[in-house]
């Protein structure tokens, strides 16, 4: 009896110290992996921008790419391009994306509520949109390709390059929208309703608000995009480096621009040097984000 | 007590609430007194929370939700008025408390902003009428303008009725407004409803029976069916539906015996 107990103690120990080592080994696992795909982030980002610092000063900055196989000059044009080709894209993809999210979050339900083919169209559209944020963005560029560039007869200019960009972002803007409206709670559209507040009252002034971090963070994350996207703007903005004057010019981003340099021309240097103001943009762009989140959620708690 | 010499506030003719097929709630009549407290008993379940939502028709939201029979208020079928009309006329409180995310102030003023009032004096004004009669402007009157959330769990309560009351309501639906709250907020919120009733009608569901039995005038009893669809078992008084009621299921969930 006795001795049994004695057995089944030391069991238990034995146990409870391979426990302890598989829970030391695990530890040490996930720490390897964080470091690891830190290391690798840090590593990449340093790398490019040692590199590309050489090259960067005022000459760079502010003048424009000079052409040919030696990739002389600087980017000037390229940031102006990039820009415009921001600006113009966010500005149709944001109003048209809320409005979509607000549309199947807010009002599709009872609309569905009326008849089965309704309902069903309704499920296609945000089956459809789930599809297009995991569609390459090579293809949104081959549609605009043919849509915008040849059939519409836009050419190579921001206009074709933002319209394409804009449906490229579109779902990405949609769901990061619909999911942010989803978190608010219902609680606060009842007591808006319940104060005969009508629908939209609601929506704008109580759910709209409450949804801002996500839709922003959205947003952003697109513009992140966009700046990034390299082969969409390929074949729809052509890679003119003069300053696009209007909508109907092509021009040339940063990202398209790293592209060139580094494919079809010697200056490697000036490539690092793009992609390391490529990359700046980017953390400023996520610090914005998190900036941006933070101000709207404590505005929203403290009341003003 | 003479039943035909008040008003009546709403009258329910066949009423009965689905969820897609499911009958939730089948065929009650009743008449609501003006400026009486009503309150609605029964098991979880039942449908009474499901019944005091057709009221202001907030059952509409739900989709897949119908509605069937008549609800009169004021002698007008509620089917027949506009939803902002009939919901700024019957105000509505929750179970837990739903301040928005944004300042004292700006809540109540909320629902008067919603029906156009702009005028920053007005709005002053309304906001103080409604916070005092809540009995919460003491409370509150130094921090107007910070956050509703950081105020306790009663006083967000209070400030949801403030909230309610500041649209001049005639009616106040509350589902189980003190379930979530401490006893003695809940008292704080009893006593409120008891002088809200001069100017008001009130219906309160509420699982607490020694509630309803205090601070209510008339109680509707409501039970669940074998098919977990709800009906209404009996309605009166409030002291003769919990010293004498008539049928048996009403004692033995008064007494205790179930529910």
């Amino acid at each position: 009896m006795e001795s049994e107990t004695i057995i089944r103690l030391s069991k238990n120990k034995s146990n409870q110290r391979q426990a302890k080592l598989i829970q030391q080994l695990g530890y040490i696992l996930v720490w390897a992996c964080g470091f690891i795909a830190i290391a690798a982030v840090f590593w990449i980002m340093s790398y490019v921008l040692l590199q590309g610092i050489r090259v960067i000063d005022y000459e760079f900055l502010f003048t424009r790419p000079a052409g040919g196989v030696s990739g002389e000059g600087g980017i000037s044009t390229t940031v102006v391009s990039t820009v415009y080709l921001v600006v113009l894209t966010i500005a149709m993809a944001t109003p048209l994306g809320i409005g979509a999210a607000i549309y199947l979050v807010e009002y599709a339900g009872e609309v569905s509520k009326e008849s089965k083919f309704v309902a069903f169209l309704i499920e296609a559209a945000r089956t459809g949109v789930e599809i297009l944020a995991g569609v390459p963005s090579i293809v949104f560029g081959l549609f605009g390709f043919a849509l915008f560039v040849l059939y519409l007869r836009f050419g190579f200019s921001l206009l074709s390059a933002s319209l394409s960009g804009a449906a490229l972002v579109l779902p990405t803007i949609i769901r990061t929208s619909e999911e942010a409206l989803l978190t608010v709670p219902r609680s606060y559209r009842e007591g808006s309703l319940s104060l005969g507040a009508t629908r939209w009252h609601t929506i704008y002034n109580v759910v709209l608000p409450n949804a801002m971090p996500g839709i922003v963070t959205g947003v952003v994350l697109s513009v992140g995009r966009i700046i990034a996207e390299t082969a969409i703007f390929w074949v729809t903005l052509g890679g003119s480096f003069y300053l696009p004057r209007t909508v109907m010019h092509s021009g040339r981003s940063l990202a398209l621009h790293v592209y060139m340099l580094a494919s079809e021309t010697r200056a490697f240097d000036k490539a690092m040097g793009t992609a390391a103001i490529l990359i700046l943009t980017i953390i400023v762009l996520n610090l914005a984000i998190n900036l941006i989140s933070r101000g709207i959620s404590k505005r929203l708690a403290g009341g003003k | 007590m003479s039943l035909n010499n008040h008003a009546d506030k709403f009258i329910v003719e066949n009423l009965e609430v689905f969820y897609g097929k499911f009958r939730a709630l089948k065929d009650v009549n009743m008449a609501i007194r003006a400026n009486a407290i009503t309150s609605f008993i029964g098991p979880s379940g039942c449908g009474k929370s499901t019944y005091l939502r057709a009221f202001n028709r907030m059952n509409d939201l739900i989709p897949n939700t119908t509605t069937r029979g008549l609800i009169e208020k004021d002698a007008r079928d509620i089917k027949g008025l506009d939803i902002v009309d009939l919901r700024k006329t019957v105000g509505m409180i929750f179970q837990r408390p739903n301040p928005f995310p944004k300042s004292i102030f700006d809540n109540i003023a909320y629902g008067p902003r919603a029906h156009g009032i702009k005028s920053k004096a007005r709005l002053a004004e309304i906001v103080e009428r409604s916070l005092r009669q809540a009995v919460l402007w003491d409370e509150v009157k130094d921090r107007l303008h910070k956050s509703a959330l950081a105020i306790s769990g009663g006083q967000q309560q209070r400030l949801c009725i403030a909230r309610a009351l500041a649209v001049e309501p005639d009616v106040l639906l509350m589902d189980e407004p003190a379930s979530a709250l401490d006893p003695i907020a809940t008292l704080k919120i009893e006593e409120l409803i008891q002088e809200l009733k001069e100017t008001l009608t009130i219906v309160i569901v509420t699982h607490n029976m020694q509630q309803a039995a205090r601070a209510s005038d008339f109680t509707a009893f409501f039970n669940m069916d074998e098919d977990r669809g709800g009906y209404l078992v009996e309605f009166g008084p409030t002291a003769s539906v919990f010293t004498n009621p008539e049928k048996k299921l009403t004692e033995d969930y008064i007494s205790g015996r179930f529910g």
